[in-house]
């Protein structure tokens, strides 16, 4: 399948090459100014055959999904979706960019989910600063970088305030039907993705 | 009285923002909305689900559309993720017939089927549109006597094809809070995005979008903010400390829940409503209205 069909099978994906590049999604966008390419230019990237480029940058994990480049397109397009099929694509062909905690802290919410049913909230933000922490150790190529345990510390007076309040429940509960979500979730699995 | 399906979301029912879930059932019951949890709901997958993968978020959320649609009821949720994520759901299934056959396939996989007829709503829209402005006044106990509220919609309840108000300057909340005898100040920046779960691996920016909005409601005088969702909700309140300390700011600004601000105008309790479980504390706001 060659990836144009595989991204124009996804929401989102289709309508890209209807974009007239007048820049109203970057111009919307809270956090254009974070990516490595803001999403009009993105999108004249993907339209130039530069998918590479594109599913390495951190453009679309910064997308904070407010939908509001969605619902200012004069073309129709869906720049959200496409950034959340941008996202999916990059994870399949495992090129994700490290330079941000995002697809790790997405993954670990994935992995929440799948085990309980549910999101239980202080087990997510554990898995997520341990794995976080893990991509920080140092490798041949990559330097030690600052441990992110001191990240995990900085946590500790939020996470303290909320224990206080009652609002972060310790016990994860799981979903009576935990078994028939996790039949649903292989068999989606198994499918090979939405394309 | 009327039913509806409910989806109280994780962090409403059991996690962060439980107040909301509190404060949402007992102003349902002042309101006589009865919200009728929906049995064995799981995860609508939210944004990170859909952006690791698309195809299993899909299904995951039209399980509970499934579940749903057997009640033959509504399906209301007082969250905005669990909101946009299960309407994009039903129209996806929609407008996407090959999304749609894996999608039944595997529902099908854990006993279940769904036929498209769940109406997903927001519970503002319930409260605004079905119990309407005029009813909930009539049944106000308090006046909230010029209150000046910060009313933050965020993003995703106006968006992208909600059809609850208009998607960046929306009203419908400003009218309600009016109606309960608060004042709406201009904000704005009420649809602008707080920065959602990047906060937890991107703190700096998410910190920098949260500054502007409490910069906003804070120049126009309000005195607390409201939200329509547990993670706009987390962001401003939470985290205003945090604004503080990077921008040398001094925002005190308590962030309630919508349900909240209405719970105390219906007279209910500010601990049933479980207004002190902010971290911005809110003592002067209920000193006002004890």
């Amino acid at each position: 399948m060659s990836f144009w069909e595989e991204l124009s099978a996804l929401p989102g994906g289709q309508n890209v090459k209807s974009c007239i590049q007048c820049g109203t999604c970057t111009g919307a966008c809270p956090n254009a100014s974070e990516m490595d390419y803001p999403p009009r230019k993105l999108i004249a990237l993907l339209r130039a055959g530069m998918q590479d480029e594109v599913l390495s940058s951190n453009s679309m994990w910064y997308c904070a999904s407010c939908y509001l480049c969605t619902v200012r397109c004069p073309r129709g397009i869906k720049p959200t979706d496409l950034m959340h099929a941008l996202e999916c694509l990059a994870i399949r062909h495992g090129v994700a960019t490290k330079r941000t905690g995002i697809p790790v802290m997405y993954q670990a919410f994935v992995d929440n989910v799948k085990d309980n049913g549910r999101v239980h909230e202080l087990s997510f933000m554990l898995r997520y600063y341990l794995r976080d922490a893990k991509s920080y150790l140092p490798t041949r190529t990559s330097p030690l970088k600052p441990f992110t345990a001191f990240k995990l510390l900085g946590m500790m007076p939020i996470g303290w305030g909320l224990l206080l309040r009652g609002r972060m429940p310790l016990k994860a509960r799981k979903i009576r039907g935990s078994k028939d979500l996790k039949a649903i979730v292989e068999k989606a699995e198994s499918m090979g993705g939405a394309s | 009285m009327r039913f509806y399906s409910y989806f109280p979301g994780c962090s409403s029912s059991d996690g962060g923002a439980k107040a909301y879930g509190r404060s949402a059932r007992a102003v349902g019951k002042a309101l006589d909305v009865d919200l009728i949890e929906l049995e064995d709901w799981n995860c609508c997958g939210s944004t990170p689900y859909s952006s690791v993968d698309e195809l299993t978020s899909l299904c995951i959320a039209a399980r509970n559309l499934a579940l749903a649609e057997k009640t033959g009821l509504d399906l209301v949720t007082p969250c905005s993720s669990c909101y946009v994520t299960l309407s994009k759901a039903n129209s996806y299934l929609k407008g996407y017939p090959h999304l749609k056959t894996k999608v039944d396939e595997a529902l099908a996989a854990g006993g279940l089927e769904y036929h498209g007829g769940v109406r997903v709503r927001h519970l503002a829209d319930v409260f605004v549109q079905d119990v309407g402005y005029e009813a909930i006044a009539a049944k106000a106990k308090r006046n909230l006597d010029g209150l000046r509220v910060g009313v933050y919609y965020g993003c995703q309840i106006v968006r992208p094809d909600a059809g609850l108000d208009d998607p960046e300057l929306p009203q419908s909340l400003d009218r309600l809070v009016e109606a309960l005898g608060a004042k709406a100040v201009d904000f704005p920046l009420k649809s602008r995005c707080c920065g959602s779960s990047l906060i937890i691996s991107e703190e700096g920016i998410a910190l920098g979008l949260i500054r502007k909005l409490l910069d906003s409601a804070a120049t126009n005088g309000a005195e607390c903010i409201i939200t329509v969702c547990p993670l706009c909700q987390t962001n401003l309140d939470v985290y205003q400390g945090r604004v503080n300390r990077k921008f040398k700011t001094s925002y005190d600004i308590p962030i309630l829940f919508f349900t909240q601000l209405v719970g105390l105008a219906l007279g209910l309790d500010g601990k049933e409503l479980g207004i002190s479980k902010g971290m911005v504390p809110a003592k002067r706001l209920l000193a006002k209205f004890s």
